[in-house]
Formats: C-alpha cells, structure tokens, sequence
C-alpha cells in the first residue's frame, strides 16, 4: 500500500484518488465526451444553449429526488418510494389549490394559497422520511421493503385523493408555473431573426440551491460525515462515536423532504395532477445516482456527480429521441443499457482497486 | 428430527393463522363469500365458479412465482423485482412464435410446446443475465433487476413492435382457462405440478442444502466446496422458468397482452408470498410449501379487498399497510419487546 502512495503514472494514480473522486471523474468526462458528441454529429438543437436549459427545465424535480437518493445511498440504504411521494404531492396540491372548482359549495370563490400548498408539499414528504426512516433506523427493517410498501402505499394514496388526472387553473398558481428567470447573454436568434432570452424555471433554481446545500452538508458538517461513515462501515461508525440509527433516520428524513420538495417542483413544472404522474421517477434517480457515482454498497458518492448523473441521463433521451429512435420502448432500453454499464464498471473497479492496493 | 418437525410446525402457522384471520373476517362480513357452484363457461363446458375458484385460479400464478422467488431470496438474500417486467418478456415471445408475422392469425404458426420453450429459453437468459450480474459482479439482487424493470416492458414491446398479436386459436386458453371437462381451473393443475416438481427436487437432489448454506454463509459454504456464485446463478435461472409459466397463464387468459400492465406489481406480491410464509428476507433458511400457500393467501387478502369494492387502482395502498404490519411484527428488534411484554405480563399474573 505504501508503495503505490509513491508510484507515478497511470496506475499509482488510479490507485491514491479515492472511490468518490475516481467515480465522480468518470461521470464528468463521459457526460461531457457524450455531449460534445452530440454537438459534432448531430448538431442543431444541441448548439443551442436552450437546449442545455431545457434539459435543466424538464428535470428540476429529477435533480432533487436523485439528491435526496444519494443521500440515502450514501448511508447504506435505498428510497425507492420517490417516485409515489412525487405524485401524491402533486395530486394533493392539484386538488388543493383547485378546491373551488372540485367542491364549489363549500369553497366558492376561496381558491387554495401556493404557501400552504408548500406546506402540504412538505409535510407529506416529512411524513413519509419520518414513517420509513423510523422502520429502517430502529425497527432494522430493509430499507428496500419499507420503501417498497411506501411506494405502493403513496401511488394507492394518489387515486384515493382523486382519481382523474386534471390541469390546475388556480391563477396565482398559473402566474408561478409560468414564471421565466431569464439567463442573461445566452439567447439565441430564431429564424425570423427576433432576439429570444434563454430561461430557466423556478423550479431549477430550488434544484441547484438543494444542490449547493447539500454538497456543503455532506462535506463540511459533522452530520454530513456521519453519513459516509455510517454508509462505509456501520459497527466502526459506531466506535467512532457516531450514533447510527439516528444518522440513518435523518438520511430518510432528508430525502422524504426532499421528495415533497421535488414533488411541488414536479407541480410546477406540469400544473397538473395525475395518479400517472412521475412513474418511473424512482429508478430514474437511483440510475443517475448511480451513474454519478453513488456507491449502492455506501459509503461512496458525490452531489455533484449525482447531478451530472442526471444530465448525462437527460442527454442520452434527448440524443435517443432526435437520432430518430421516437419509440417509447427506446428510452427505457437505454437506460437500463447505461444503468448496466456503470454498475459493471462500479464493480469491476472496486475490485480491480482492491487488487492493487492488496499487492 | 423431532426438532425439524417442530421447525417446519411453527413456520407454516404464519400464513395459516394469516389465512384463518381472513376467513372468519369473510364469514362475519358475508358468508356467501365461501359459495362454489357448477355452471357452465361460455363454450359449455362444466366449470368451478366462486370467490374460493377464483383465488385458487388467481393465486396459482403467485405460487409458481413464489417458487422461484423463495430459492433467490434464500441464496442471494435479496429479491427479483424484475419478475413482472420478465412475464411481459415471455409472453411476448410466446405471442410473437405463435402469430409469426401476422398479428391476427387464423390458424397458430408453430405448436404451443415450442412456442412456449422458446419462451422458456428466453425468460432462463434473462433470468441468468440477473444471476451473472448478481453472483459474478456482486451487485445487490435488488440494484441488479433493477436494470430488467426499467427495460422489460419496452423490450416486450419492442419483440411485437409494439404491436398486440391476438389469438383466436380456442386451445391456447386451455392453460389460463378451463380444459375441456375438467371443472377445476388449469392455473391451479399447473400450479399443482410445479410445486410437486420443485419438492421433489428438494428432495432428491442437494439443491435446497446448498441454497440455504450459501444464504446463511456464503465464504463457509465455499470453504465447504459448494460454489457459492454458481448456486446464485441457479436460482435466478430456476426463477426465470417459473416466469415463464407464468407469462404463458398470463397471455392464455386473455389471448393477447398489453405491455405496461400484465402481471404489473406481481413481484411486490411475490416478495410479500415469501415473507408471509415466514421465510428471512435476508437469505439463509427457507420453507417452500410456507410461500405457496402464502401466495394464495394474498390472493385471498385481493379478492376480500376487490369484493369489499376498493378500486384496483387503490388497492396498493391497503397492501402496502399489510405488507407493514406483517414485516414489522416479524422483525427480530418487535418479536424482542413482544417477548418481553409476555414475559411482564405473566410475572405479573404469578405475582398476582
């Protein structure tokens, strides 16, 4: 081991960079080598800074959930109830906000407040990281069927709150979702050659605040620490002094709230509630996390990488869809695809690197 | 032996104490929930008719998955949740070798058997492509069929090109229907065949020691000369077959298939079959007849909440609370407490 502290090269460098920093640095250069890729062969669109907007656009809540999923990764567990949590936030605030359209007798003319909608967000995700952090924690239930049951429980939930899908028209609401935070410097001409500002939404400002929030917790707070010990090996954390169950309650805790969070997100960004709404969104943020090289074994991970993840997931449907390849199944197909990639190449580090620093 | 015997006695009074609790709430909510009549189908032949048929129809195909589900969960210590995404695999491919290149048919391209070994082929490949990512690259069995979940469905879809091949060949559903004669649904004779096929196995072969050893501990089982990895391997592989009974139940019931919703959610209930009857969800020791008949349990707990007229779409979220219930009262930090508080209470009554 001391000798590869010394060596040069390739291999002594492979070896000293730790797990967190080899992972986050593959991600960096396969997101950018992928992007640039698409700028030279397939051009137009990806050209556009838009275009990179968008794809910020359209994945705020995605961003925030796969936050709250390396968190929870990182101390060892999995919150596979994201996705449940996201819709059942989303149809309750709907029906919320729209209460005097659905039920006019008794709330004509009082239209729900976005400030308790928010509120209603919040404690619905609260509910859920505090049920589900409290049977992981200190029932020592697997978190995966607990999370499991949570997912099924907030997608049941969903259609007993309401059953239908249908569009907000609550207009303070409609006034949010159609806020633009222009980004200076980055508009683009259009054909007719009118000057349009590139933007980004509210929601991916609430994204990349979480993002900051949570780097700087992971890397500079004690709890934040506590995480990655508790992940890397429980009974050591232990002697440490660290206190295990109750990291492990609050790393469910956190995600909870930040699924509620991305669930008002996820609200403002379609104005719509639906039983159907963000299926699939769980494995999607474990697949970025894990592209971004969030260890499932815990222990491993970075924010900043969970957020390239993200992009990089992003990236490959927007390349699948304008590549021709319009079929629904495609998306799924790669993903999987990619998702395969990463947890072989995970493995097959991990087991080369312990090799070389046995030797 | 005599500490065996006591052993299999108490693991299988879970999902029977699970199944009386559910039976006396049928009989005092509605008594008629336990009538069975012989009418006849819509081709005339005798059949079996009841909410009873109907679970031992229905809960036959969580059986065969339970099958499956429990030799994983005892050597990996984790579970497949890949299994729904698989079905609509193996049903596609059936579907695709009997109708060819023609969606509508008249007459089947290929004979049943083939179209239905095919299926078996394919739905063993994919069950090994579980395995060698489990077993070889030591990723979490969970992480792992992961990948089959998020891609299942869109490849099923992708082998008819999104087309639904329907058959009107009337044999084809003899396996999700009636045979012809026989007033007992066939699900449940196959069903039947395969839980007599698999103790067998048991039996006579090695493969529930070696499972259950490579669960309790993989590195001794090693040093014992089993081959850990290999054993993993088999048992997705051995899942993979029962997916494919299953799909072939699964299309032969409705002679077509709809890609994002057959067989969705099965695998939360195939898990749910293994921890009601009592088996570790962590790997390790495991009772086979205690799945089974834990499969039709939950069968049972589906009908009572269909018939109590809770939507489909809601239904997860009264199972869901089950699920809860059953996994906290079995988990060994409560069953502490709760022999605690026993032992409190008698002292008490002795003190008394």
């Amino acid at each position: 081991m001391g000798d590869n502290n010394k060596k040069g090269g390739f291999s002594g460098w492979f070896a000293r960079t730790s797990d967190t920093n080899l992972l986050l640095t593959i991600t960096i250069v396969v997101f950018f080598v992928m992007y640039i890729g698409a700028m030279v062969f397939q051009g137009g669109g990806f050209l556009k800074p838009q275009t990179f907007l968008h794809i910020l656009n359209n994945n705020g809540a995605l961003i925030i959930t796969a936050c709250g999923m390396s968190l929870v990764m990182i101390c060892g567990g999995i919150d596979i109830s994201v996705g449940g949590v996201v819709a059942l936030v989303s149809m309750s605030c709907a029906v919320y906000l729209d209460r005097d359209v659905l039920n006019p007798e008794k709330y004509a003319e009082k239209p729900g407040k976005i400030f308790v909608a928010l509120l209603i967000a919040l404690g619905i995700g609260l509910a859920f990281g505090v049920v589900q952090g409290f049977l992981v924690a200190y029932l020592e239930i697997q978190p995966f069927i607990v999370t499991l049951a949570g997912m099924f429980f907030a997608r049941g939930m969903t259609t007993i709150v309401h059953t239908d899908p249908f569009n907000v028209s609550n207009e303070a609401f409609v006034k949010l979702k159609d806020t633009r935070v222009i980004v200076p410097g980055l508009g683009s001409v259009n054909r007719k050659g009118i000057y349009i500002d590139a933007y980004v939404e509210i929601g991916v400002l609430v994204a990349l605040l979480v993002v900051i929030v949570l780097f700087a917790l992971l890397r500079w707070v004690k709890l934040g620490r506590g995480f990655y010990a508790v992940g890397g090996n429980p009974q050591s954390a232990l002697m440490l002094g660290v206190n295990v169950k109750r990291t492990k309650f609050l790393s469910h805790l956190i995600c909870g709230l930040l699924a509620g969070l991305a669930g008002f997100v996820y609200f403002m960004h379609v104005g719509s509630g639906s039983p159907s709404h963000a299926s699939g969104m769980e494995m999607n943020a474990i697949a970025s996390s894990i592209i971004g090289g969030t260890m499932l074994t815990g222990g491993v991970g970075n924010i900043i990488g969970t957020l390239f993840g993200v992009l990089s997931l992003a990236t490959i449907q927007n390349i699948v869809a304008s590549a021709g390849l319009g079929e629904a199944w495609w998306t799924g197909i790669t993903i999987a695809g990619m998702l395969c990639i990463f947890l072989v190449i995970q493995s097959v580090i991990i087991a080369k690197k312990k090799k070389l620093l046995t030797k | 032996m005599s500490k065996k015997k006591f052993n299999f006695d108490k693991q299988l009074l879970i999902p029977i104490a699970a199944l009386v609790a559910l039976v006396l709430f049928n009989l005092i909510v509605d008594p008629s929930f336990f009538k069975v009549t012989l009418g006849t189908n819509s081709s005339g032949n005798p059949v079996l008719n009841g909410y009873l048929i109907t679970i031992l129809d229905y809960g036959s195909e969580l059986a065969i998955l339970a099958i499956g589900m429990t030799l994983v969960t005892a050597a990996s210590g984790g579970q497949d949740i890949s299994v729904g995404a698989a079905i609509a695999i193996s049903g596609s491919v059936i579907l695709k070798v009997l109708c060819g290149s023609n969606t509508r048919p008249e007459t089947l391209q290929a004979p049943i058997i083939v179209a239905f070994l095919v299926a078996c082929v394919v739905s063993m490949l994919f069950g090994a492509f579980n395995g060698v990512l489990v077993a070889y690259f030591k990723i979490q069995p969970m992480v792992a069929t992961l990948i089959l979940f998020t891609a299942g469905r869109s490849i099923g879809a992708w082998i008819n090109n999104n087309e639904l091949p329907v058959i009107s060949d009337e044999s084809f559903t003899y396996f999700g229907g009636y045979i012809p004669g026989i007033p007992i649904p066939t699900p449940f004779l196959i069903a039947a065949v395969c839980v007599i096929v698999i103790m067998l196995v048991l039996k006579f072969t090695t493969l529930g020691l070696y499972t259950q050893s490579v669960g309790i501990n993989g590195s001794s089982s090693r040093l014992n000369g089993i081959n850990p990895e290999f054993v993993k391997f088999l048992t997705f592989v051995i899942l993979g077959l029962c997916v494919a009974v299953t799909g072939l139940i699964k299309v032969s019931r409705l002679s077509t298939i709809n890609y994002s919703v057959i067989a969705k959610d099965i695998e939360m209930d195939a898990i749910l079959a293994v921890a009601l009857g009592g088996n570790s969800l962590g790997g390790g020791k495991f009772n086979m007849m205690a799945s089974v008949l834990g499969a039709y349990v939950i069968q049972f707990l589906t009908t009572t909440l269909y018939k109590m007229e809770v939507s489909a779409s809601a239904l997860p979220a009264y199972k869901a609370i089950v699920v809860i219930l059953l996994v906290v009262l079995s988990t060994p930090v409560v069953r502490k407490k709760l022999d605690k508080l026993k032992r409190k209470l008698f002292a008490k009554k002795e003190v008394a």
